[in-house]
């Protein structure tokens, strides 16, 4: 079971707004660059998330550019799952490449600094604040495989190839 | 049943009978990353001990991000990425190569391939009729090392094209009407297939600014059959042994189909902050501009950069607005050097950068300052995107742009043809 605080934004949050392209420079240098995760939608998140803390978007959640760092500073930051009505799909695959949970689901009924629960086997999110109990589309078997595992790196280390 | 391109494609890939909805495995034709996402792919492949590449001759790294370096930081990573080339053999294109994906239409692309880049705009190769599509850091370092992936079978919408694009009017103003049209989520997941006898106006390099915005609609790929058109630009680029003849089953199954006129076409933007929001650029006169590029994936090749010097020939550029402009490759540098087209810009006040990505994406070479405006060909404009979160982005097309730059502020080019 994941715990945490509900950090709201709204739809088509972009790769530029998660982690934006003016700090490429330090995409060699991880922890300088997640200084930076979500500066462009609310310049003070890095401060204010916490462990198992989630990041609930609108629709079209991601959208962007292929950089695997977006989801990687969002993982740094101590999001435990991205919540979204809709994922734009690289970003989607790279969480998931990279062990971080995104969750499609209904998410208009949750406020910023809502406390939910996340039962990623169950597939339902339950908000203590609301009451409100949500359920998530499961996702393909090849990908909960690499969620299983941690992320791709490790579940082909695992493998040694794709099982399908 | 019949296919559409993409179940074709991933069908002859994965050896089955791929149907939208199936998830295949799939050889793959060429994996490459460019020089802000190469040295993660790097070290995934690291992380993963792999023993080399699978392909060192299918596997590609280019440095036109940030090219040439404008800090040690990224001086630092070129340095990593030309190490990684010469120790296991890979194909490398330094800096003043040009962009990767135009690089990858002029010299890689074959109809047919399957085409993995770490970069979101690989979906430009569906140009050529190849399944291109961006994956991230770890995806392409997979396949660097198991030359193979896995997708899940796209749905696809089939793009039905009539008309011809009357005076001043191109293939961005095609592409933005479309995302327009169908919204910024509006292919999520899915192919978008063009198609229809509007198809044969449509040469490579109008070809190759759709599909690049195909991402923009969140398409995984966006498919040009491979036709006459395809033969006649691969031909030109001394490979015709590159060419088959690809298109989809007459009876293949789509989700919808969008129906666009060129002819009824008028030159389009997109205004901040999101490439979805688009307006005709007459009715955004007025809209101040300080400054203008030319240049990118989307809108830096020969025929765009011909139609800015068309545009500004004998003319100079509004005195406070300045105008970059970047050839996507050196190839198309040196035949704007040879039509004339860089002399007649330099002389209309244009600044001429090294081929490569240049201002788009907020690095170098024209980055923008709080409550600055850019009329820029590029294909997001997204908030941040060029320097400061201030800034405003518009996008339109190249001769758009070039009528921008004389006025100053956001002008139809059909006023000044």
């Amino acid at each position: 079971m994941l715990k945490g605080k509900a950090f709201k934004f709204g739809d088509n949050i972009s790769t530029d707004h998660i982690i934006p392209g003016r700090f490429a420079y330090l995409r060699s240098n991880l922890p300088e660059l997640a200084k930076h995760v979500m500066e462009d939608a609310d310049p003070d998140f890095a401060g204010k998330v916490s462990k198992g803390d989630f990041i609930v978007g609108g629709g079209n959640f991601g959208l962007g550019s292929s950089r695997e760092h977006a989801p990687l500073v969002i993982k740094m930051a101590g999001v435990s799952a991205i919540l979204a009505k809709s994922v734009a799909r690289i970003f989607f695959r790279n969480a998931i490449n990279l062990g971080l949970p995104v969750l499609i689901c209904d998410t208009d009924g949750i406020n910023d600094g809502d406390e939910l629960e996340v039962d990623l086997a169950g597939g339902t999110v339950y908000d203590k604040t609301s009451g409100e109990k949500l359920t998530f589309s499961r996702l393909p078997e090849v990908m909960l495989d690499i969620l299983d595992e941690g992320g791709l790196v490790p579940y082909i280390q695992k493998y040694g190839d794709f099982k399908l | 049943m019949g296919k559409t391109l993409a179940e074709k494609i991933l069908s002859l890939k994965s050896g089955g009978d791929a149907r939208a909805g199936d998830i295949v495995i799939v050889r793959v034709d060429l994996a490459f990353a460019q020089d802000t996402t190469g040295p993660l792919t790097i070290r995934q492949f690291q992380a993963g001990n792999f023993k080399g590449l699978a392909n060192p001759g299918k596997t590609a790294l280019f440095f036109d991000h940030a090219a040439p370096s404008p800090n040690r930081e990224l001086a630092n990573d070129h340095q990593f990425m030309r190490r990684f080339a010469g120790e296991t053999g890979c194909l490398i294109y330094d800096i003043g190569s040009g962009v990767c994906h135009q690089l990858v239409a002029e010299s890689l692309a074959r109809p047919g391939d399957v085409i993995v880049g770490a970069d979101s705009h690989t979906v430009t190769a569906g140009a050529l009729g190849a399944f291109a599509t961006g994956m991230g850091s770890s995806d392409v370092a997979v396949v660097f090392a198991l030359g193979k992936t896995w997708f899940r079978v796209p749905e696809s919408i089939k793009i039905l094209i009539s008309g011809s694009f009357g005076p001043g009017v191109m293939a961005k103003d095609l592409v933005l009407n479309l995302i327009g049209n169908i919204g910024a989520d509006g292919a999520t997941y899915k192919a978008l297939e063009f198609g229809g006898e509007g198809l044969k106006s449509l040469k490579v390099p109008d070809r190759l600014t759709v599909a690049n915005m195909a991402v923009e609609a969140g398409a995984k790929a966006g498919l040009f059959p491979a036709d006459r058109v395809t033969k006649e630009y691969l031909s030109r680029q001394k490979r015709s042994e590159d060419f088959r003849p690809l298109a989809a089953d007459i009876d293949a199954s789509y989700e919808k189909t969008v129906n666009i006129n060129l002819t009824a076409l008028e030159p389009t933007v997109a205004q901040p902050h999101q490439v979805e929001n688009t307006a005709l650029a007459r009715e955004l006169k007025g809209t101040k501009i300080q400054q203008v590029f030319i240049g990118t994936c989307t809108n830096g090749r020969l025929e765009d950069i011909a139609a800015a010097a068309k545009i500004m020939k004998g003319r100079k550029r509004y005195p406070r607005t300045r105008l970059i402009i970047a050839p996507a490759s050196a190839q198309i540098l040196l035949d704007a050097i040879g039509a004339g087209y860089i002399q007649t810009l330099v002389e209309a006040g244009a600044i001429i950068m090294p081929p490569g990505c240049a201002a788009c994406l907020g690095l170098h070479q024209g980055v923008l300052a709080g409550g600055e405006a850019c009329l820029s060909t590029a294909n997001r404009n997204f908030k941040g995107r060029m320097g400061s979160p201030q800034a405003f982005i518009y996008l339109g097309s190249p001769a758009t742009a070039a009528a921008t730059a004389l006025t100053g502020e956001i002008t139809d080019p059909r006023e000044v043809l």
